[in-house]
């Protein structure tokens, strides 16, 4: 995945507080996703303006972790959430 | 017995009124009367105790729910309630108008039914006169304002050889998502097995085309398959395992732990006219009955597979074997395996002309001749 790339979450896909099950879930058409922290987190920097480098960077400074692994882990996510049209990436 | 968790999903008869009559309806043939159907603020009241009880995902289907003229009330409350909201729907009796109030209303997706790829297909098994020049239009305004879309296939013997070109449909729509879905045999479509019963090579060939397709599109089109089950191995986990993530609420209130559970005799069901959801949901008798694997008798009780699939299908097991806690006969390991297989091969090779779904208070109308 291209570290410039800007994710977006597309129209009809939403991050929602489950809060009967008290958890973070992604909502998307006729599917919801649970999600944990990292999930939850990297999600949260989605914004359709940073890219995937630059929200790498402010997790990795939030959380005192290795960048190649946030890095590593937040690209594995995205990808798996475009793949199911969860996500659009741009350009 | 452990205790049932909270469902995911709930699907929402809003209505069995339609302008269709397709031969593979999933409504029972016993059809709820317009006056029988709960009202604007009964259903707004359904939808916050579906919410409060751990659904997430409402379906507003029918019948067809445009036909109520208070969806748009609907969808508000829903997505009041917390709901993220699914319109199911053929297209026939929205305009550009309407899909711009649902739009201001919340609504979060839509699901487009395809009868057919060509108006002399999808006219002939709506049994509706234009219904598939609409739908085009409808998919058109659908796409203008951004709705997110998915396209639902409903193939059988009859059209399947349309799956390619259903296939480009949806990625000329926009849409994000396809069904796939072979008809499934209850409601209406058990009177229709002779009409629409695809053979064996035909299902082995959806099969391979979608296994290329999802190659081909990934990215693009996320497709979903549900494969011909009378010419498979193994059972589908029907509704994910009875009474573990979904429940159906009818037209007129009646809560249902699938949309075909009215077919098993025995089970005696509650509406939320007389009882809260979150009552009906953990200790309703129907959803107790084939709840986790208690119930099972052999070879379900000791199947490395019985948390996987539970069994298959009540319902099927009902109309098949005439028990509904047998082993679904689409399973290899049911004694009714083989004849059902051989029952598959006959109806495919027969021809029967299409037994069109009737509307709410009349009766089913035979075959034409």
């Amino acid at each position: 995945m291209d570290p410039a790339a800007i994710p977006t979450l597309p129209r009809g896909v939403r991050l929602h507080r489950d809060r009967v099950r008290d958890q973070w879930v992604l909502l998307a058409p006729e599917r919801a996703v649970t999600l944990d922290a990292v999930a939850h987190a990297i999600l949260s920097e989605v914004d359709g303006t940073h890219s995937l480098a630059e929200i790498t960077e402010t997790l990795a400074a939030r959380y005192a972790a290795p960048p190649e692994q946030i890095a590593a882990d937040a690209a594995a996510f995205l990808q798996a959430l475009h793949a199911r049209r969860f996500l659009d990436l741009s350009p | 017995m452990t205790k049932a968790k909270p469902p995911i999903a709930m699907l929402a008869e809003l209505t069995h009124r339609c302008p269709l009559s397709c031969p593979y309806c999933s409504n029972p043939l016993e059809l709820t009367r317009q006056e029988a159907e709960l009202s604007t603020e009964d259903w707004a009241r359904v939808f916050r105790e579906a919410a409060d009880l751990g659904v997430l995902q409402l379906h507003l289907s029918g019948g067809e729910p445009a036909t109520r003229r208070d969806l748009e009330d609907l969808v508000c409350a829903a997505r009041d309630a917390g709901l993220y909201t699914n319109l199911i729907t053929s297209g026939i009796g929205l305009t550009e108008r309407r899909l711009r109030a649902l739009d201001d209303a919340g609504l979060d997706h839509i699901q487009l039914s395809l009868q057919g790829t060509t108006p002399e297909m999808a006219d002939e098994i709506g049994g509706y006169r234009g219904g598939f020049a609409r739908k085009l239009q409808v998919a058109e305004w659908i796409g203008k304002i951004g709705f997110p879309l998915t396209l639902n296939a409903v193939l059988h013997r009859r059209n399947l050889h349309q799956l390619p070109r259903a296939l480009e449909m949806a990625l000329e729509m926009g849409a994000r998502r396809i069904e796939v879905a072979t008809v499934q045999f209850h409601g209406w479509a058990l009177k229709n097995r002779d009409a629409l019963m695809p053979t064996k090579a035909q299902a082995a060939e959806a099969t391979r085309l979608v296994a290329e397709a999802r190659v081909r599109l990934k990215g693009r089109l996320v497709i979903d398959y549900v494969p011909a089950d009378y010419h498979s191995d193994y059972p589908k986990r029907c509704m994910g395992g009875w009474g573990s993530t979904g429940l159906n609420v009818a037209p007129d209130g009646t809560v249902l732990p699938c949309h075909a559970a009215q077919t098993i005799p025995h089970l005696r069901f509650e509406s939320v006219r007389d009882r809260p959801l979150t009552a009906i949901w953990y200790e309703g008798a129907a959803f107790e009955a084939y709840r986790g694997t208690g119930w099972m008798k052999e070879p379900c009780a000791s199947c490395e597979r019985r948390e996987i699939d539970f069994g298959g299908c009540r319902c099927q097991a009902m109309a098949l074997a005439g028990d509904p806690a047998a082993t679904d006969p689409v399973c290899v390991k049911s004694a009714q395996h083989l004849d059902l297989q051989a029952r598959a091969a006959a109806h495919a090779e027969a021809d029967s002309p299409l037994t069109y779904r009737s509307a709410p208070g009349k009766p089913a109308t035979e075959p034409a001749e």
